[in-house]
């Protein structure tokens, strides 16, 4: 499992591909999808790869991606939800 | 224990907090490497534990000065060229502030020229961080002191025919305790460049050279935005300490990058006060710092 | 209103000139911070502050010139303090897009222009009052100041808190116009006990940091409250078109409130504002108007008058901006008309003009400045305007 993530707050992107290109393990790619300005926002194409290391983040000029690790309070273990769900 | 499959929620993003989110999209066009200068002002915030509510933020006009308008600290967007004297007045009043210039290569060293000289000299305690597009941007991509000779702008049709300052090398000479250059490329070393600023007494500059694709770079047919950025990483030399009379920069020649000076000097409220306690004894009694009364 | 802090206050009677008194006047005021560029006939009135400033917690730093010096003050007044400047006429068209930014940002602050022959270089060392008009429309844009006119160094200390005072109440830029004359010109000044003198405070809000709104007018004055960098107000202040939150807002709409508003608190609260000194008014057939230096001319014209049996009123300037326009319509109808001496050619006897709309004569002895009027030429006016 990959020991980053990104978000991305598709309405803020404009596209200049910054964190496409300096993505340290090429996670990401300008996608076929338009937001309502009609830029092609990024998407990741190879989560796997990410280290959260947030690059992405400080590289983009719209505040419109970050990277992060999640830390293990963020991550649920899906069988013990299940559990606490019944 | 089974495979992690969900995760509950992502943490916001850094800069998130430091922004005025009521004012987002911003104005910036897409690629200009502003907002990434703010990315690396908000880690170095972060990373330098600066108290935020003893931060005020002075801009002055052009697409650099509105960085003020945008973050959720004390910022004062003031007129054209005079962030400087504004930030030496509220440091003189305020001095537990933490006061931080953030405007353009236009408007701190055209019209705020003398201001810039004046601080510097003076070692006053304020951190400039210089967004150098090479150009006037809000008006439209005119010819500005720090526009490199032969590249076209809005009132060179013809190409410039007058040299650029070299910003460090200038400050430097003014008197400057702290100067260094990166570019938005250079979004690491940025973000702690910034942070040793702050934390550093006297008068600090930091020059960050970035795109401007919609006018600087347009017309002088660079590319786009992420063409520049690849331009910075080609060209860019990380060269800490070299002598600052070498790191002009031209059309399409190298960029050195790096920290070029950082020495000792006390800064001007240290100066005042030890001169004013020198020659008055007991009869000096400092400013107070302003309570609301 | 408070009372002014005893530290300052050099209490007894002084032999002072009024460069020296005004900033005494600024010193009781509360001011503990001053950026200026030497330029005479104003310069005594900052050299006393950088002598005074380290004795009583108080910062004084020449900047390199006018436009530094202007917004050098504003940034210390968001740093909480009271602050001032002076300059004389080719320095105050300097400041002028400092004073409209300090109107826009409704930043409280005192310049004291000590008006000198102009225009440009002009009589460095000699008096004119040719800056009357320039104080109220030299920036760009709809707004409105407020001008105190001294003629006297006492005067100069006492309108300079006055000034402070009224900066403070109406969050204003306030202009205590003095006159070479006045400004070098030497008589007793009586500094009162610290606890005699009244003094506005900056009116800081009270109000919580998520409530607060830095541009939202409150009470009669319809004036903002303060704040300062520092306090966790996260105060945005900007000379762009701004809403209450002080975020710029570049709409028509915005517009018209905004500028409105800066413009009406000063124009609604003008009666309040305005100080006239009048004497013998009531049955005069002619009123001569002054301020500054020329209304101590004007005194002497109007005894020679009143001793040729003419019945002749005054009405002293104190307040030159807002304009009593209220006061000049209410005489208007009773009178033959008013002299109106300036020492420029033709200033405020526009606004007597205006106001008194038709409804008598209105003469202008004026002056192109250099020295003070021979009381012989005003005397000539009020018997022209008498007949």
């Amino acid at each position: 499992m990959a020991r980053g993530s990104v978000s991305i707050v598709v309405e803020r992107c404009k596209a200049c591909g910054f964190c496409v290109e300096f993505c340290p393990s090429k996670v990401l790619a300008l996608s076929d999808a338009f937001n309502s300005k009609g830029y092609h926002p990024p998407h990741a194409v190879n989560p796997d790869k990410c280290s959260g290391c947030d690059l992405c983040g400080m590289y983009c000029p719209d505040f419109a991606i970050h990277g992060y690790r999640p830390g293990k309070a963020d991550v649920v273990d899906a069988a013990e939800k299940e559990k606490e769900a019944e | 224990m089974s495979t992690p499959i969900c995760i509950q929620k992502a943490p916001d993003n850094p800069v998130e907090s430091f922004l005025r989110t009521d004012r987002m999209p911003h104005i910036w066009c897409p690629g200009c490497g502003i907002g990434t200068t703010v990315n690396c002002f908000t880690r170095a915030l972060i990373d330098s534990k600066t108290d935020l509510d003893k931060l005020s933020i002075v801009s002055g006009i052009g697409c650099t000065g509105r960085v003020a308008g945008y973050v959720n600290l004390d910022s004062f967007h003031t007129t054209h060229g005079r962030a400087i004297p504004f930030a030496t007045g509220l440091k003189l009043a305020s001095p537990e502030m933490t006061v931080v210039v953030y405007s353009g290569d236009g408007d701190l060293f055209a019209i705020g020229g003398n201001h810039l000289i004046h601080a510097a000299r003076r070692n006053v305690d304020i951190k400039v961080i210089c967004v150098n597009n090479l150009t006037y941007a809000m008006t439209g991509g005119q010819t500005g002191p720090a526009t490199p000779l032969d590249v076209i702008t809005a009132t060179a049709p013809y190409g410039t025919y007058d040299p650029a300052f070299n910003l460090p090398y200038l400050v430097e000479a003014a008197g400057a305790v702290y100067v260094a250059r990166w570019t938005t490329f250079h979004v690491k070393q940025l973000a702690k460049s910034m942070a040793e600023m702050f934390k550093k007494k006297g008068f600090c500059f930091i020059e960050v050279v970035s795109p401007c694709p919609t006018l600087y770079q347009r017309r002088n047919k660079m590319g786009d935005a992420l063409d520049t950025m690849k331009f910075y990483k080609e060209v860019s030399k990380t060269k800490h300490g070299t002598p600052t009379s070498e790191v002009g920069l031209t059309k399409s020649g190298e960029i050195i990058v790096g920290k070029f000076v950082d020495r000792e000097r006390p800064d001007f409220e240290t100066m005042m006060k030890a001169h004013l306690e020198a020659s008055l004894g007991d009869k000096y009694i400092p400013a107070e710092v302003p309570t609301c009364s | 209103m408070t009372h002014a802090d005893p530290i300052g206050v050099l209490t007894g009677a002084h032999f002072l000139d009024g460069d020296h008194a005004a900033c005494e006047g600024a010193i009781c005021a509360g001011a503990r911070f001053s950026a200026g560029y030497p330029i005479t006939p104003s310069t005594e009135v900052v050299e006393r502050f950088s002598h005074r400033a380290p004795k009583i917690g108080a910062t004084f730093i020449q900047m390199e010139d006018e436009l530094a010096a202007s917004i050098a003050i504003l940034g210390a007044v968001w740093g909480g303090v009271k602050a001032f400047t002076v300059t004389s006429g080719p320095g105050f068209s300097l400041m002028m897009e400092h004073i409209g930014y300090a109107v826009m940002t409704e930043t409280p602050c005192v310049f004291i222009d000590v008006q000198r022959g102009g225009p440009s270089t002009g009589l460095p060392t000699l008096p004119a009052q040719a800056d009357m008009m320039q104080v109220k429309w030299g920036s760009h844009g709809d707004y409105e100041i407020i001008a105190l006119c001294p003629n006297s160094p006492q005067e100069c200390f006492d309108l300079t808190i006055k000034a402070f005072n009224l900066s403070e109440k109406y969050r204003v830029p306030v202009f205590v116009m003095m006159d070479e004359v006045v400004g070098h010109m030497t008589e007793k000044v009586v500094i009162p006990r610290a606890e005699e003198i009244e003094v506005e405070p900056r009116h800081f809000t009270n109000k919580d940091k998520s409530s607060f709104q830095l541009y939202a007018p409150v009470g009669e004055e319809q004036t903002p409250e303060m704040a300062k960098a520092g306090d966790g107000y996260k105060v945005h202040v900007t000379g762009l078109t701004h809403d209450e939150r002080g975020y710029p807002n570049m709409t028509p709409a915005v517009q018209e409130r905004m500028v409105k508003r800066l413009v009406t608190k000063i124009r609604d609260n003008a009666e309040k504002i305005c100080i006239t000194e009048q004497h013998d008014v009531e049955g005069a057939d002619v009123v001569v108007v002054s301020y500054g230096i020329t209304s101590r001319v004007a005194q002497r014209a109007v005894e020679m008058a009143r001793a040729k049996g003419l019945k002749v009123g005054t009405l002293r300037l104190i307040t030159a901006w807002p304009f009593p326009d209220h006061v000049i319509r209410a005489i208007a109808p009773k009178v033959k008309g008013f002299v109106v001496a300036e020492l420029n050619l033709g200033q405020m006897v526009r606004e007597v003009e205006r106001s008194a709309a038709g409804k008598c004569r209105v003469a202008l002895v004026g002056h192109a400045g250099g020295t003070v009027h021979k009381p012989e030429e005003i005397l000539k006016a009020i018997e022209e305007v008498a007949r």
